[in-house]
């Protein structure tokens, strides 16, 4: 017999996707059964509470969440987000339901050891509800008490070897996609270069001295599937600067429709035999190809990198071999002043160990932000509030014609005294003895 | 229920305390065949909806079994993924940047029992548990945050309106027929969590009331000099208010005409809530993606301004959705991403194919670059 009635989410347990309503009675069918002899160290009833409050919400429309308070965990000023109830009477199951972030593994991949010893330790010591994952990358535990919280964290460091993710004003967990561990299209490996810069700049990440938010993501190639040039203040974007590599006999497999276009992804429609003149050639932005007496022919100096030849024909063409990033700065969502996307500030550089040229980066436009940023200001809103210029300054990175998506179309270049011959102090009344008042 | 202890001393928080040691190393995680193979993929396929290989330099074959994920996921539910893989995949599995669960195998005879045992897993309402697709020319999962679930500045929920969504879209999880991938994602308010201002379909929570102000509480709980400077439009000013007992309290007042709603001040003061019943809702963007394929990586553009929330099931915010997607199965191209194609329509033909009305709210207004997507041609479709 559930607790509380929930109507409204009961309509959600039907349909074929997942229900996320199933999974959470399940679990406080689990909790109340306790057939393993658990020592609940949190309300046993905590999902049947927030089945509760959530219904509470469906019939309200209104959250019933309120702001966290200053918990965490000693020394750190991230990692835990409080959270409370406005109902405890009627939920006091979660009353407290602090959220706890983890910072996940790179590529996101696990071993099933180790996902259910976070499990053991998440049911015996929180709700035993997860996202996996929250939106920045971590595991999340989704609902613990406050004394809970140095206890897990204890658990967590002794016995697993894991730390918490970031939150508020610090790093937050870096992020990266699949990469190289089982992608052909990465330009480098972004596990690794995830892993060090997380595990260089751990206090930055855990106790917050940033003006904001500052998030790195690890893009292994143009498609971006982290979205990295979406939302980072530091987006990692894999690219190369030599000659995509072809195989011309795979290109005439391609057309002669042995193989499948975009690696099979089309195949639930009928599209006509694959036509390389109007699929590749024509649709490549700089018109950089030809084929012409079954050859593909490429003009890479022309080319932009922008992926849809290899997309489409990945057993013929190949990423390059000199390979590195490009650096986007500056991404951020709408609030406040509007969405930003990253800005082109290091067109190709190397990403080897131990990344000294890219830290090197890194640490320029921290000490900037540091310096300059306002209270609650992304990068993003620092760069468009001193200019580029002032970035490219800072970070003492020569202006190229690649920064812009085209030159300003206007005159008002805030000229600086030293690039103004003679400087700009000058005698009025020399200048009088020929320009009467 | 006895407290049972860690080992933490709180009296000693410092005693053998661990700190700074970041995530477990990614190597640790690799199953074999990704460990040998890593850097050394030639290409890869997808041999059927939810299902890819791998091919490595050595001749190797990785197969993933791609299925999707409620991000909101008990650990009953976490220790069946982890059967799952300890019965076929050596105990190694992954997740993806969109929720999705992706199995691994080493030999294409090993994909069809798993993904016969992840499709016979049904809950008792008969939801797939594990159902397979999110891959190509379809939809993938959506990505969301948290909504009523957790969060304290929502507009809508997250994982009802998912649920109901991708219940909507089911047919395109599983099947490859859209000209290209299609993300939808859902963020419950424009802190956007989610960052889902670049996706194909974004689903967006968003308050249309100013804030109430809970004047006997205000000056007690916040900042106000933190909550007047949280605003981007300067709304907010500091009031001096009397109560109805006759105190004279400090607090602020706010300009209802200059809020956009965006919900800041509340996240710098408790005592400024937004939430409404009826004022709350859903805003849908259309158009975005963050690939640098053929075009630009590109924002969503609002293209419905309030669908109201509507639980369980937020009928109108999934007709919506399922309109567009149809319109946009029929009428791009191949290759061609949403936005791709209402920009080569134009969005004029865009809103008459969605059958979508055209309203004032959809003509942006807000700062400077409001004025550069005004039309400055006399090109134009009728």
């Amino acid at each position: 017999m559930a607790k509380h009635e929930t109507p409204l989410l009961d309509q959600l347990e039907t349909g074929p996707w997942p229900s996320f309503v199933t999974d959470l009675k399940r679990e406080a069918e689990s909790r109340a059964k306790n057939e393993k002899g658990i020592e609940y160290q949190i309300p046993q009833d905590v999902c049947e509470d927030l089945l509760g409050v959530l219904e509470l919400s469906f019939k309200h429309g209104r959250t019933h969440w309120k702001h966290g308070g200053i918990v965490g965990v000693f020394g750190y000023g991230g990692g835990v987000i409080g959270r409370y109830c406005d109902q405890p009477e009627q939920f006091p199951g979660v009353a407290h339901f602090h959220t706890m972030r983890i910072n996940q593994p790179g590529g996101k991949f696990y071993t099933t050891e180790y996902l259910k010893d976070l499990c053991d330790l998440w049911e015996f010591r929180g709700s035993g509800i997860t996202n996996m994952h929250g939106s920045t990358g971590d595991i999340i535990f989704l609902g613990t008490t406050t004394p809970q919280l140095e206890e897990i964290f204890y658990e967590l460091t002794h016995k697993y070897n894991q730390d918490l993710g970031g939150s508020g004003s610090n790093l937050r967990t870096p992020s990266d996609c699949i990469g190289s561990a089982r992608c052909e299209y990465s330009c480098y490996d972004t596990q690794a270069i995830c892993y060090t810069l997380t595990q260089e700049y751990q206090d930055e990440l855990h106790r917050p001295a940033f003006p904001y938010k500052f998030k790195f993501k690890f893009d292994g190639c143009p498609n971006c599937c982290v979205a990295s040039i979406a939302r980072a203040d530091i987006s990692f974007i894999g690219t190369w600067r030599d000659d995509i590599r072809i195989d011309q006999e795979a290109v005439k497999a391609y057309v002669g429709q042995e193989l499948k276009p975009n690696g099979g992804s089309h195949t639930g429609r009928d599209w006509g035999p694959f036509d390389i003149q109007k699929e590749v050639v024509d649709l490549c932005p700089t018109k950089c190809m030809k084929y012409e007496n079954d050859k593909l022919a490429i003009n890479n100096k022309e080319c932009t990198r922008c992926m849809h030849c290899i997309n489409v024909m990945p057993r013929a063409l190949r990423i390059g071999n000199d390979r590195g990033c490009s650096l986007l700065v500056g991404a951020k969502a709408p609030i406040l002043d509007g969405a930003q996307m990253g800005s082109l500030l290091v067109p190709f550089i190397k990403v080897e160990e131990p990344y000294d040229e890219i830290k090197e980066v890194i640490e320029a436009i921290w000490d900037w932000w540091m310096e300059e940023g306002k209270n609650r200001e992304r990068l993003g809103e620092l760069i468009k509030r001193q200019g580029f210029q002032k970035l490219l300054e800072m970070t003492n990175i020569k202006p190229v014609a690649q920064h812009v998506q085209e030159p300003r179309t206007n005159p008002y270049i805030f000229w600086k005294e030293d690039e103004v011959e003679g400087g700009f102090e000058r005698d009025i009344n020399e200048f009088r003895k020929y320009h009467q008042r | 229920m006895a407290f049972v202890s860690s080992g933490y001393n709180p009296d000693k928080p410092m005693e053998n305390r661990i700190t700074d040691i970041g995530p477990k190393h990614y190597e640790a995680f690799y199953p074999p065949v990704i460990k040998k193979n890593k850097g050394k993929w030639l290409y890869h396929e997808i041999i059927e909806p939810g299902v890819l290989v791998h091919k490595a330099e050595s001749g190797d074959e990785c197969y993933s079994v791609r299925v999707g994920g409620a991000r909101l996921m008990s650990v009953s539910h976490i220790r069946e993924i982890c059967e799952i893989a300890d019965k076929h995949c050596d105990g190694y599995l992954r997740f993806t940047t969109r929720n999705n669960i992706e199995f691994m195998v080493d030999s294409k005879d090993k994909v069809e029992p798993l993904k016969q045992d992840l499709l016979s897993r049904k809950q008792q309402g008969g939801c797939y548990k594990f159902p397979v697709g999110g891959t190509g020319a379809g939809v993938t999962n959506i990505i969301h945050t948290q909504g009523w679930i957790h969060c304290h500045t929502p507009a809508t929920d997250a994982s009802g309106p998912v649920k109901a969504t991708m219940d909507v879209l089911f047919d395109d999880f599983t099947n490859m027929r859209l000209p290209a991938q299609l993300r939808v994602s859902l963020a419950c308010c424009l802190n956007m969590c989610g960052a889902v201002h670049c996706s194909d379909i974004a689903i967006l929570g968003y308050h249309r009331k100013p804030p109430m102000l809970d004047h006997e509480y205000l000056d007690k709980m916040c900042e106000i000099p933190l909550a007047i400077a949280a605003c981007p439009t300067a709304a907010i000013k500091p009031a001096k208010v009397e109560l109805p007992n006759g105190e004279t309290v400090k607090s602020v007042a706010v300009n209802n005409d200059r809020c956009m709603f965006c919900g800041n001040c509340y996240t710098m003061c408790p005592s400024m809530p937004l939430a409404d019943t009826e004022g709350d809702g859903i805003v849908i963007m259309a158009g975005g993606k963050v690939s640098n394929r053929i075009s630009a990586p590109k924002f969503s553009k609002v293209v419905v301004a309030f669908l109201p929330n509507e639980a369980p099931r937020w009928p109108s915010t999934t007709s919506c959705i399922k309109n567009i997607v149809e319109a946009y199965a029929k009428g791009a191209n191949k290759y061609e991403r949403l936005g791709e194609w209402a920009e080569r329509i134009g969005w004029e033909r865009f809103f008459e194919k969605c059958e979508l009305e055209f309203t004032h709210h959809l003509i942006d207004d807000f700062r400077d670059p409001a004025y550069n997507t005004w039309r400055q041609t006399s090109q134009f479709k009728f």
